[in-house]
């Protein structure tokens, strides 16, 4: 295998751990002491309707294939986005309807999978791979300058 | 060369292959559901289907779960568009037919359907031997955390969910498990049947109850 190919190599591994890379979600925060009431009617329409937003784009479609029930257009994803919006204006924080969603489907309903147990290799597995091409691209620059050539032996 | 290197990239591709055997050997549709062991959602929905004498209830009626705690509960979601529910039907019907004297309800929900065309359904199937209410909201579906239909849950006398059905159920199925339920119950709680649905709350429609009126 030649360097070239070597390099061209360590940056697949680099593009595909950039996009491998699951993004971790923020659970709500609320301030200690909130309530529900508070919560409620500070929250005005377009931020019911964004919130509903951000949580159903987290939540699977149990009808579709890899689509978020934010995205879907099925009746099941609607209704879905329905008790979103419900639990949202009852109060609930954003965590709470997630945990909500998984007691009834379990983890799977998560499009981004939490990051405990098994899960943490897909966490793990980008910046792995981001080390290892690292480590490809640092051998094959060696060789590239000569660090790695062997001594000529065979004298006249 | 190169035997080192072959060795190495050998050693890097087996953990690959393996997750990708252990991939095939699972069926990606087939998704645990967190509910068997866990208490039953409750609900109150109203009946639209009464199902025929002894398990009839008059259309109109509410059932409520909570009620029939302390006996065996199967509730088959279905709906009229369904195709799979054609296939386990009849099974079911005649199962519960088969089952009438002894403590266990069947319940039919009707999901994402209307009432009319799930009436004319079952007309057209035949009948169906026990009652069926409308899951208007689909808010027990979602309970229930259904992915779509036939899907059927097993609830034990203490109100949990012990065996949920993905697709058309069996007459293995519903016999291992309704009898594994029933066996289970207390003994005091044993051999009632549908006909004591009035102690669980219900009351059961009159024997010549329309078979579904919207």
């Amino acid at each position: 295998m030649t360097p070239s190919i070597k390099t061209l190599l360590a940056v697949a591994v680099l593009a595909t751990a950039g996009v491998a890379a699951p993004s971790v979600t923020v659970a709500q925060q609320v301030p200690a002491g909130t309530t529900a009431t508070a919560r409620t009617s500070a929250l005005s329409d377009s931020a019911l309707d964004a919130q509903t937003a951000a949580v159903s784009s987290q939540l699977r479609c149990p009808v579709c294939q890899g689509e978020s029930i934010q995205d879907s257009p099925s009746e099941l994803s609607m209704q879905m986005r329905e008790i979103v919006k419900e639990q949202l204006r009852s109060g609930k924080t954003q965590a709470q309807v997630k945990a909500y969603f998984v007691s009834k489907y379990g983890e799977w309903i998560l499009l981004d999978p939490m990051a405990h147990g098994f899960n943490l290799v897909l966490y793990a597995a980008p910046y792995v791979l981001l080390l290892a091409g690292l480590g490809v691209v640092v051998v094959a620059v060696r060789k590239w300058s000569g660090g790695g050539k062997q001594p000529d032996s065979a004298g006249p | 060369m190169n035997w080192k290197r072959a060795a190495i990239a050998s050693l890097a591709a087996v953990p690959v292959i393996a997750l990708f055997a252990w991939g095939f050997t699972k069926d990606p549709n087939n998704i645990p559901s967190p509910l068997p062991g866990r208490q039953a959602p409750d609900f109150s929905l109203p009946v639209f289907a009464s199902g025929e004498a002894p398990m009839a209830l008059p259309v109109g009626d509410t059932v409520h779960l909570a009620k029939l705690r302390g006996e065996v509960v199967v509730l088959n979601f279905w709906a009229s568009w369904c195709l799979s529910c054609r296939d386990e039907h009849r099974t079911l019907s005649q199962f519960a037919k088969r089952y009438a004297d002894k403590p266990v309800h069947f319940l039919g929900v009707l999901y994402n359907d209307r009432t009319p065309p799930a009436i004319d359904w079952i007309r057209e199937m035949g009948g169906q031997e026990y009652p069926s209410v409308n899951d208007r909201d689909a808010h027990t579906a979602i309970n229930y955390g259904l992915y779509g239909v036939p899907e059927t849950y097993f609830i034990d006398g203490k109100g949990e969910v012990a065996f949920k059905q993905t697709g058309p159920v069996s007459d293995e199925v519903l016999t291992r498990v309704v009898d594994s339920l029933i066996a289970a119950l207390p003994a005091g709680a044993k051999g009632t049947g549908a006909a004591d649905s009035a102690a669980a709350g219900l009351t059961p429609a009159p024997k010549q109850a329309p078979k579904g009126t919207p």
